[in-house]
Parts: C-alpha cells; sequence; structure tokens
C-alpha cells in the first residue's frame, strides 16, 4: 500500500517524476533536481514534507517524560514556539531517531519525527509513556511544506496580511508560531532561511498553488538530499541508526549532559563512550577531482578504515563532497583516501558543513 | 514513453549507434538511460585512438544519483570525443540522441551493427525492464 500526500496531484500537475519513499509516493524532481537545488540557494524553493510525522506529547508529565526520552533537554524551552533538534536513543545508546520537538507549555510539546522510522518512534515512544500521564496524538490532518532559500521568506510573506506578517517578522531559528491555520516555523534543511509551515490538509493545496504564483519552485527529494548534505545536516538511516552513537554522529551538540541527575534514556551508554573517548567521529570529505563520494565507500587513513555515510556531487561547488565515519584521531585538513571504482583517490577531511546561505564554509 | 528515433541501432544496455555519412559510428546513452540517471555531472570519455571492442567499458556516465559503466556496441578505433561535455555534462539530459553524443568509432566491421537492435526492439527491451 502506497502512501500519497494531499499534494500528490500538485506534483503530477508540476511534471514531478514520483518515486517511492518508504511507502510514500513522493516527487523525487519535477524535471532537474540541479536546477531546483540552485533555486533554493540562489531564491526561494519548496518541499512537500507532508509524509514526515508530527506527534504531539501533552499531558501533566509531558515535560519529564520528555527530559527522559530524548538526549537535549526540553527543560531549556521556556518561551512558547521554541524548537530543540535532538536525538531519541534505545537503551544501548543508539539513535532511534532524529527529530524536532516544538515548546508551546510544559504541558504541550509538538514533535517531528521522520516517516521512514514512524512505525518504531510511535512504538518505542508508547512503550516508554507507560506510568507517565501524557497522551501521545499523531496528527495526520496537516500536510507540511518546507520553503526554503534567501528568498524564501519575502515570497510567503506576500501570501500573509500585514497582521500576520507581523507575528512572522524577525522570528529567530528554531521558532515557531501558529498563524491562524498555519504554523510557521524558521526551520529546515537546506542551510538557507525559510519555514518550514504545518498547515491543514484541507488548505495545503490552496496554499501550495499560490506559493507556485508567488514564484517558489517545486523541489523533489533529489534535490532536498543534495542541499542538506551540503548544509551538513545528517539523513536518518545514512548517516546514523540504532546501531550508532549520537557521538559517532555529530550529535553530541544535541546532548544535554547538564543537569547530571536527568537520568535520560542512553545517558549511561554515552557517559562511558565519551569517558572512554574511542568513538568514531563524523566528518566532511571533499573531492576537488572528478568523480562522485557516494555511501558506503571505504576510507582509508592511517588511523585506520572509516566510512562514507552519504556523498553526492554538490551543485554550489561543483565538486563532490561527503560525510564519513572515521577514527576519532583523524583532524580537520589531513587528506585520506576513498576506494572509489577500484581506485584510491585523495579527499581532504572538513568539518561536517560545506555551504551556509549559499556560500562555501570550509 | 521517451523518444526513440527510427534511424538509430540500440544495445540492450542503452547506448545508441548512428551510422554516419563517412562510415564512422557516432555513439551516445538514450533518452531513456539518462532519464534513468538523472542529472549528469561528470562524463569520462575514451581517448583519440583508443581501440575498443563490443562490450568493454569505455566511459562513465556518473549523475547525482550513480555512476553508471557505458559499453562500446561496436568495435573499433575511437576518432572523436565530444569535448563539450567536459564542461556541459547535462547535454546528456537535454539533447541525449544530439549535442550530448559521446564518442565516435572508425568501425572494425560494418557488419557488426546488424546485431544491434532497431527502435522497436529497444523499446520492447526497455519495457521489460
Amino acid at each position: 500500500m502506497t502512501n500519497k500526500t494531499v499534494l500528490h496531484a500538485k506534483h503530477l500537475a508540476s511534471g514531478a517524476k514520483m518515486v517511492d519513499f518508504y511507502g510514500w509516493e513522493m516527487p523525487i524532481n519535477y524535471g532537474s533536481q540541479i536546477e531546483e537545488h540552485h533555486a533554493v540557494r540562489t531564491d526561494a524553493g519548496m518541499f512537500d514534507v507532508s509524509h514526515m510525522t508530527i506527534v504531539d506529547v501533552q499531558g501533566t508529565d509531558a515535560k519529564v517524560f520528555l527530559r527522559r526520552l530524548v538526549i537535549n533537554d526540553v527543560a531549556k524551552l521556556t518561551v512558547p514556539g521554541k524548537a530543540l533538534y535532538t536525538g531519541m536513543l534505545n537503551e544501548a545508546g543508539g539513535v532511534i531517531d532524529d527529530l524536532i520537538i516544538y515548546f508551546f507549555s510544559d504541558t504541550n510539546y509538538r514533535l517531528v519525527v521522520n516517516s521512514a522510522t514512524r512505525e518504531k518512534d510511535l512504538a518505542w515512544m508508547t512503550k516508554q509513556a507507560a506510568g507517565f500521564d501524557i497522551t501521545i496524538t499523531e496528527r495526520p490532518e496537516y500536510g507540511m511544506i518546507a520553503v526554503q532559500g534567501p528568498e524564501a521568506i519575502a515570497k510567503v510573506g506576500t501570501l500573509l496580511s500585514a497582521e500576520e506578517r507581523a507575528a512572522v517578522e524577525g522570528m529567530k531559528p528554531f521558532f515557531g508560531v501558529q498563524i491562524g491555520d498555519l504554523f510557521i516555523a524558521t526551520t529546515g534543511y537546506t542551510g538557507e532561511n525559510g519555514y518550514e509551515i504545518i498547515v491543514p490538509e484541507t488548505a495545503a493545496e490552496d496554499f501550495w498553488q499560490k506559493l507556485l504564483d508567488a514564484g517558489v519552485a517545486p523541489c523533489g527529494l533529489g534535490a532536498r538530499d543534495t542541499l542538506r548534505l551540503e548544509a551538513g545536516m545528517n539523513l536518518y538511516g545514512l548517516d546514523m541508526d540504532e546501531t550508532v552513537s549520537p557521538i559517532a554522529a555529530n550529535m553530541a551538540w544535541t546532548i544535554s549532559w547538564e543537569p547530571t541527575d536527568r537520568d535520560f534514556i542512553g545517558r549511561d551508554v554515552l557517559t562511558a563512550q565519551k569517558a572512554a573517548g574511542d568513538q568514531p567521529k563524523l566528518v566532511g570529505l571533499v573531492l576537488e577531482e572528478k568523480g562522485v563520494l557516494r555511501s558506503h565507500q571505504v576510507v582509508v587513513t592511517e588511523f585506520g578504515n572509516g566510512e562514507i555515510t552519504s556523498g553526492t556531487f554538490s551543485p554550489t561547488l561543483g565538486h563532490s563532497v561527503a560525510l564519513a565515519r572515521v577514527p576519532r584521531s583523524v583532524k580537520v585538513g589531513d587528506v585520506v583516501e576513498v576506494e572509489m571504482r577500484k581506485k584510491l583517490v585523495k579527499v581532504t577531511v572538513t568539518k561536517p558543513s560545506f555551504v551556509r546561505n549559499g556560500k562555501k564554509v570550509f | 514513453m521517451s523518444n526513440i528515433p527510427s534511424e538509430l541501432k540500440y544495445a540492450t544496455s542503452h547506448e545508441w549507434v548512428r551510422l554516419e555519412s563517412d562510415g564512422t559510428a557516432t555513439i551516445g546513452i538514450t533518452e531513456h538511460a539518462q532519464g534513468l540517471l538523472g542529472d549528469m555531472v561528470f562524463v569520462e570519455l575514451p581517448d583519440v585512438d583508443d581501440s575498443v571492442s563490443v562490450g568493454d567499458d569505455v566511459a562513465v556516465a556518473e549523475s547525482v544519483k550513480a555512476a553508471s559503466d557505458i559499453y562500446a556496441p561496436v568495435s573499433g578505433t575511437v576518432v572523436e570525443i565530444n569535448e563539450e561535455l567536459e564542461d556541459t555534462p547535462e547535454l546528456v539530459n537535454s539533447d541525449a540522441f544530439g549535442g550530448g553524443w559521446l564518442f565516435k568509432v572508425k568501425l572494425d566491421d560494418a557488419s557488426e551493427l546488424e546485431n544491434l537492435l532497431d527502435a522497436a526492439g529497444y523499446a520492447s527491451s526497455i519495457d521489460e525492464d
């Protein structure tokens, strides 16, 4: 059974090439994923992300439950609308999923998790909820549209009333606000400014059409992947999974170690890993010559082998970049080798981030 | 359904061959193949004067999605390569049967062309994919 988002017909009308994405029929591109990529870096593009799973966690114990469930500390969220990025671990310290949590009040949070992990996420949350006074409610009645790029905010602004524009104006990153039917958040997966907008299913097609009319380019999963990779953002299932520690996936910054008495799931394992200092790390790799780095290629270093977790051609930079998990002793600036099509090719190690706001950042 | 010109010959591995009036053969990949690969980012071509035999992997089409070997559909000597592809590999996407050609071969044996598919044969071979 293939799921279709509420925007399915709009994609076909724009000439999308549709593919199966973990049970969802989604647009991979509308002609050229490279042109869509450039639209986001130089102007404005939009993605249907309605397949993503929205879960509301509400109730007296919502805060204490989430402080146990995820590695970042939702107690840091005190201003309504503020969001944080974090990971949800199993008992062995492996990443079940990465997610964004929006805070509305101590008894009301909204989580956005990956669609590919929907079932196991919900099962895990439900299991962990035992003994807590909370409700976990999936919200499939919403669509979600990410509008990203240097002109994204201005173009969305043309669809809002003066009053609505004032409500979103100057909103800091990682913030969301409910404006009438729309929940507008300053989050994204591209390294550009923009919004992720949660819209009731009944209004989604109309909103998508208005964005098209405002000159926002429809973009598919292909461009979404090259954009997120240039921005150095992880993709669940490639850059991390249940066998990988957040420390080995460039997610250590999402772990809140303080206060030390917060007993989040996986804490003991992460504490031991941190003390041992032996977890590999996620770095960036840059290949300036011809060729494209790909997932699962072996990275040869003087400290032992690593592996490319995701690689692509970077349309912004004009050469290939990758994220790779390598021994911790490998340093930024080192030259290491990647086994590509039976040859060893030299690549340079960088921080795992390549492009932000249209500019090279390594 | 993608375009499959009737005047060309085809290999099941998605190369097309056009016999030119000077007896050389121009080789490219089909519109169907470029569609499967997606946006092209690098094309590695053989060198002029290389000798190629049917089935040799002689070129690589690398798209955002994947690297794909291109096989010689005929035997002969490479007499010209499409140098435009160095800077504009996207020609393979936008004009697979024209400006996106890959290389030209002086044929060793013109009768090899008879082993290739005609347009109808290629159309049915991609239906089975």
